[in-house]
């Protein structure tokens, strides 16, 4: 990666998605043990950081759906050298973009308004949650993205093929399927 | 009937005056990408997926409909095509809400898998997501517009080898929809039998059979040359 020998640095990112790819990340089992001893792991969404960090490799689940996604994602970019959309709400919007359908107005008063069993009012963006774009879209709409894992979760050992071939250096496609 | 001989992806190969060059290459192992066409029914050419080029033709040509000449030089695999068969697959996916993730076909779908042979691992371009509406009508199975790619094989079959021809294709260019009847609901047609065939053909998630839930369907296009075999040799045969 640097010309100075050291270990790759590895972050991962979490935006509009299940945490379902996380997931499928720490089914590496055992493997993520050997993966500990090869790259230094910089931020995820468990570890405390106030501001992103320089990244070699940062893989990004769930699609880009609010404010907070979009601003998080732009800093993401500037910081890391290769950028992965992991799963298919990053490389495709997948279930968290199935709102697009609707309007926006439409899918808040659905949720807040017409099915809450008790109604507050629709979250305007002010307060404890972050505003909701008119338009949830997939990664690569936003920003440059340099790899596509599709899958909905990709499986453990796609994610592990993908990683190793990374590291060490080689980048051919690897067989992924949406879904 | 006599019979041709001709060059495809530099290999010599023979077949009937009349066959396409689709059935002769895939009879000699080429196997030319495909959505639209499905061997027992006539071919309509919709997809354009099994486009080839011929030696001293400018226009590319859909292999499913272009008959096979003597001397005839094809090449199915170029640059050139598998960039156009890429697009069109990421059209597809595009033109409607393919969320293969909660689809009844994940798994066994004919666009997603055309999409992973062919190393599609994101769409270019901007998905459109459309409002389609998804008929659940009929007593048996369902029609989800958002699925569909507008092959047309339900209409096809239903006309040719159910001889019901409930479907058709209403509208036009993207906003175009298969419609059963006269735009009934599916529920509602008086021309249907149920028979299902439509369903079984379908490519896709668009036509499944109800209570099939994420990944569960699974098509079966057996009885197709069952039927078409009976229909031609006049034998009940597999
Ligand atoms: S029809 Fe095929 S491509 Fe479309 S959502 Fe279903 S599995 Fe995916
Ligand atoms: S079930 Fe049979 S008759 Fe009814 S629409 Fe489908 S193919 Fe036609
Ligand atoms: S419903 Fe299925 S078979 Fe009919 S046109 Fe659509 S994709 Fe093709
Ligand atoms: S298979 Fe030939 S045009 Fe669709």
């Amino acid at each position: 990666m640097d010309r100075v020998s050291r270990r790759p640095r590895l972050s991962t990112v979490w935006l509009g998605g299940c945490s379902g790819c996380h997931m499928s990340f720490l089914d590496l089992d055992e493997r993520l043990i050997d993966l500990a001893g090869r790259v230094e792991l910089c931020a995820s969404p468990i570890t405390d950081y106030k501001e992103f960090p320089e990244t070699d490799i940062t893989l990004v689940e769930g699609a880009v759906a609010n404010l907070e996604h979009l601003e998080h994602i732009r800093v993401v970019r500037k910081r890391t050298k290769i950028l992965v959309s992991l799963g298919d709400c990053a490389v495709t919007g997948n279930v968290t973009a199935m709102r697009n359908m609707y309007g926006l107005e439409d899918v808040l008063t659905r949720a807040y308004r017409d099915t809450a069993a008790v109604v507050i009012g629709i979250p305007n963006g002010n307060g404890a949650v972050p505003r909701l774009l008119e338009r949830v879209r997939p990664v690569h709409e936003v920003v440059k993205v340099d790899h596509f894992l599709p899958g909905c979760p990709p499986s453990a050992d796609a994610i592990h093929a993908f990683l190793i071939e990374l590291l060490e250096g080689r980048t051919t496609a690897l067989q992924g399927r949406f879904g | 009937m006599s019979v041709k001989t001709l060059e495809i992806d530099g290999k010599m190969v023979t077949g009937m005056a009349g066959e396409t060059i689709f059935s002769v290459a895939w009879e000699h192992g080429i196997h030319i990408p495909r959505l639209c066409h499905i061997g027992g029914i006539s071919d309509v050419g919709a997809c354009r997926l099994c486009m080839v080029e011929v030696e001293g033709q400018r226009k590319l040509q859909a292999a499913c409909l272009t008959q096979i000449e003597e001397g005839m030089v094809v090449r199915t695999d170029t640059p050139r095509l598998k960039a156009h068969r890429k697009l069109i697959v990421e059209l597809l996916m595009a033109e409607r809400n393919h969320i293969c993730a909660v689809c009844v076909a994940n798994g066994a779908c004919e666009l997603q898998e055309l999409a992973r042979s062919m190393g599609i691992d994101h769409v270019r371009l901007r998905y459109r997501f459309p409002v389609f509406p998804v008929d659940t009508s009929n007593e048996r199975f369902g029609m989800d517009h958002n699925r569909c790619v507008l092959c047309t094989r339900c209409v096809r079959v239903c006309d040719e080898v159910e001889g019901a021809h409930t479907w058709d294709v209403f509208g036009r260019g993207a906003g175009s929809r298969i419609i059963s009847d006269l735009g009934e609901p599916w529920g509602a047609s008086e021309s249907c039998t149920g028979c299902g065939k439509c369903v079984q053909v379908c490519p896709t998630g668009a036509l499944f059979d109800k209570g099939k839930t994420v990944a569960e369907m699974r098509k079966d296009r057996g009885f197709l040359k069952y039927i078409v075999t009976a229909r031609e040799k006049k034998q009940w045969i597999g």
